[in-house]
């Protein structure tokens, strides 16, 4: 298990090169650069500025100087905020985007899976339908409709939670957005988790383990269950790295200061530096996330053996 | 000047805290408790402040909502008042000699947050500092009228040559090159704040919560990036008996529809984001306490490209472009939230009385359409070789509604447009690249003087740049309204000039902006002013009646 942990690394640092370099040449040739605004500057302000990020340089060479400070550990400093380094900026938000994240997949799954489960053992009844029609409904309405409606309903006209902000993370600040980021991944874990229940139910371990007399409860607990759930499982990965990346909506509409925030105003305003720190970020990220899942994956299903 | 005292007696409130609760009488406890909730809350200001600072050191941004906040913390020379007139700061007095070339600045007894006094060589510091080019400050050429400013910042000189001298510690002396009528409005500019040499020497991140040293009415309490920055009363500020807000906290919601819905959940005390124009008829029936409007320095139009290669280059294609675009449609049916319509450059708002306008302003529109068909023909265009024209704007709905707009009010001229919309970025690089035929533009002024907006148009100006205009006589006029000091003469001169580039058609005005903010109507000593500018100073909570 080690020796492929150690495997899987390595192979990341290539991976991650490559998206480096091509995001670092890509960034610089969209139109528009960072200082590009309504107020146009005259060019004695123009070079001073691009004397101060280095920008005056040729592009290999900023390429190289860029390269030189990642492997220090140094991302730079922001273009836009400049009271911050990016490695600073990252630090704040990632926290934040985490903990909402992580909390949007704890309900997605705690509601998600049941659901699931439920319209699998009620194949085509009405229970069946009604989970998958919700399930239909959570999947078709973008999380950037839900948000508002759901500000504006709890937030203002009821008043019951506030309508934005981050507070310091104080739970009621956290319950619409976990809520508005959980819906979509609700509906996609109970369709996943259906759809592979009722395939584990019809295959043939589980016909001998009914044929063994065993009640149908302890036939879906102890057999059914755990096959049924690697698929979802094995969503996971791109599940988390998604909702911690896709916040960025969520982070928007109720103000909040996750690192999605920084990658949108980074690629608006050309904050070079930014948007380079986040792809980075992100990149790891989610090279960490399908190792581990894909570690998860042997615990759970006994054939799968990383170290063969 | 407007004094606003604290609305809560303090030492009262302290009394009756330190009283033993067994010796109250419960009714006094009641209203005692009552008066310490009130107090606590009715001297927090929040306030939704658009974006988050790009920085909080005064001098490495230009953000509206960077100096907002940076306002607070650093008191400038001059001031502002509650209704955007200059007004002594940390100067309680200054005077200009008869040739305009030299400024003294009488600085009063005031002291930096540590207790440290603010002398007249922080102001020199400070100033030697904005226009080091390491700095890279983005409004340093503002500056440049400064003896050896532009020399020092392009790196030809050393900052200590810039003609500006310490006569005593209270006494601060500037030299120009030449007399700038707008010179003061630039000292009270965010970036022309003196900053406490002794702490940025000793500290290179010297932006800290909780440390950093100040000269204004609040103090950096905290700084949670993309959350809030909070800022404590300065006890230290020279005039903290008038400052009525113990503490403002200020939100970057950078989203119009957020910033509303968290007003109405009564999260906001101000918001500065700009109310929604899809919303602005339901806010002005439900919220109209709150909706607080006021002319702005700042002018919408839509940039030509004059240069050879283009169409626009002929006068009579530009006239005639003009001409048919109704204004008041666009500012009464499109946008409806009181925009006024344009026939000029420099924006109603802006001080200065520079008042000229183009020739058909008051013009029946028929008899426009029918000179505007008359001038395109005679420039060679009609149904058989119609117009192809390119028109670009950057992202946001209203945009895109006054593109289809004008669109359509061309086309009876044949014009046919093609519309390219791009984010800001892009937008703006292509304007400076001259590589667009018409643009729509925006222009907000940065210090309140005509100068702001005709000087763009001036040989070396931005829009110059990037329009490829050029008028020897323009750029005499301007060069002359510069140095006029006389404001009657200057208006005049200026006035002239603006004609000029009217009568050339070198642009397309649409209106002059207007600022709608929500202000709950707890919030005193809060105008809507033309530099959409309110220090804090004068502002103060009151329970609503």
């Amino acid at each position: 298990m080690l020796t492929y942990t150690a495997k899987r690394l390595a192979m990341a640092i290539p991976t991650l090169l490559i998206v480096i370099t091509v995001s670092f040449f890509l960034m610089r040739v969209a139109p528009g650069g960072p200082f590009d605004g309504e107020r146009q500057l005259p060019p004695e302000i123009e070079h001073n500025l691009q004397a101060a990020y280095h920008l005056d340089e040729p592009l290999p060479m900023q390429y190289l100087r860029y390269m030189g400070n990642l492997l220090q550990g140094d991302f730079g400093p922001s273009f836009k905020y400049k009271d911050f380094s990016v490695t600073q900026l990252i630090l704040q938000g990632f926290p934040v985007s985490l903990e909402l994240g992580g909390l949007a997949i704890g309900l997605a799954l705690i509601i998600g899976l049941p659901l699931g489960v439920i319209a699998a053992l009620r194949r085509n009844s009405t229970v069946d339908y009604m989970v998958m029609g919700v399930a239909l409904g959570g999947i078709a309405v973008p999380n950037f409709v839900i948000a508002p409606i759901l500000a504006l309903v709890f937030g203002v006209l009821l008043a019951w939670l506030p309508a934005g902000g981050w507070n310091g993370g104080a739970l009621p600040n956290l319950v619409l957005p976990v809520i508005a980021l959980a819906i979509q991944q609700i509906a996609y874990i109970a369709r996943m988790m259906r759809a592979s229940m009722i395939e584990i139910l019809g295959s043939h371990f589980i016909r001998t383990a009914r044929a063994k007399g065993l009640s149908e409860r302890q036939v879906i607990w102890r057999h059914a269950l755990r096959p049924a759930m690697l698929p979802v499982i094995s969503y996971l990965g791109p599940a988390i790295a998604g909702i911690i990346t896709g916040s960025v909506v969520i982070e928007q509409i109720f103000g909040l200061p996750g690192i999605g925030r920084y990658f949108v105003q980074g690629a608006l305003n050309r904050d070079y530096t930014l948007v380079m720190g986040t792809v980075v970020f992100y990149g790891v990220l989610i090279v960490l996330m399908n190792l581990v899942v894909d570690l998860l994956y042997s615990a759970l299903d006994p054939q799968i053996r990383y170290d063969d | 000047m407007q004094n606003n005292k604290p609305l809560f007696d303090m030492n009262r409130i302290a009394r009756l805290r330190a009283m033993p609760t067994g010796k109250m009488p419960s009714k006094a406890l009641l209203i005692g408790s009552l008066l310490l909730s009130t107090a606590v809350q009715a001297t927090t200001l929040r306030i939704d402040n658009e974006g988050e600072p790009g920085s909080l050191d005064p001098q490495q941004s230009n953000n509206l909502w960077d100096s907002r906040i940076q306002r607070e913390l650093f008191d400038r020379l001059v001031d502002y008042s509650a209704e955007g007139e200059l007004v002594p700061g940390l100067a309680e007095r200054w005077e200009v000699s008869d040739d305009g070339l030299t400024w003294t600045f009488h600085l009063r007894d005031a002291q930096w947050s540590d207790g440290q006094p603010i002398t007249a060589d922080d102001a020199v510091y400070s100033l030697r500092r904005l226009l080091s080019p390491a700095m890279a400050n983005q409004n340093a050429n503002l500056y440049y009228p400064i003896v050896n400013a532009r020399a020092i910042n392009t790196g030809k000189l050393a900052p200590e040559q810039l003609g500006v001298k310490e006569l005593d510690a209270h006494t601060l002396q500037i030299r120009l090159e030449q007399p700038t009528p707008w010179f003061l409005q630039t000292m009270a500019m965010s970036e022309a704040a003196p900053l406490p040499r002794h702490y940025i020497e000793a500290n290179t991140q010297w932006i800290n919560p909780g440390e950093t040293v100040v000269s204004g009415p609040f103090r950096l309490a905290e700084w949670a990036s993309q959350s809030k920055v909070v800022l404590q009363k300065n006890p230290r500020f020279y005039a903290a008996d008038d400052v009525a807000i113990d503490r403002a906290v200020f939100y970057p919601i950078d989203n119009s529809g957020a910033a509303l819905r968290r007003f109405r959940a009564g999260d906001l005390d101000i918001s500065y984001s700009s109310v929604p124009s899809t919303r602005f008829d339901w806010v002005r029936e439900h919220l109209g306490k709150s909706l607080r409007s006021g002319p702005l320095n700042a002018e919408y139009f839509y940039m030509f490209n004059l240069r050879h290669d283009s169409p626009l280059a002929d006068k009579r294609v530009r006239e005639a472009l003009n001409l048919a675009v109704r204004r008041n449609v666009i500012t009464g049916q499109i946008l409806g939230m009181g925009q006024q319509p344009s026939y000029w450059l420099v924006p109603h708002a802006t001080a200065g009385d520079v008042r000229s306008r183009m020739a058909f302003a008051d013009m029946p529109m028929e008899e426009r359409m029918a000179r505007a068909q008359k001038l395109m023909q005679q420039a060679g265009y009609g149904p058989d070789h119609p117009l192809s024209l390119t028109l670009r704007y950057n992202t946001s709905e209203d945009h895109k509604k006054i593109a289809i707009a004008i669109a359509a009010m061309w086309k009876p001229l044949g014009v046919q447009v093609k519309m390219v919309n791009s984010e800001a970025a892009v937008h703006y690089a292509s304007i400076q690249q001259g590589d667009f035929q018409v643009a729509r533009y925006g222009m907000v002024a940065t210090v309140n003087d005509p100068f702001d907006f005709l000087g763009s148009y001036a040989s070396g100006g931005s829009a110059a740049r990037s329009s490829g205009y050029h008028s020897d006589r323009y750029d005499e006029l301007i060069e002359q309204g510069n140095r006029t000091l006389e404001p009657q003469q200057r208006a005049e001169v200026l006035g002239q000039a603006q004609q000029l580039l009217l009568d050339d058609y070198a642009l397309l005005p649409i209106y002059d902006y207007v600022t709608h903010h929500l202000v709950s109507p707890q919030v005193r000593g809060w105008q809507s002013n033309a530099m959409d500018i309110h220090p804090l100073r004068w502002v103060s909570l009151a329970p609503e009646s």
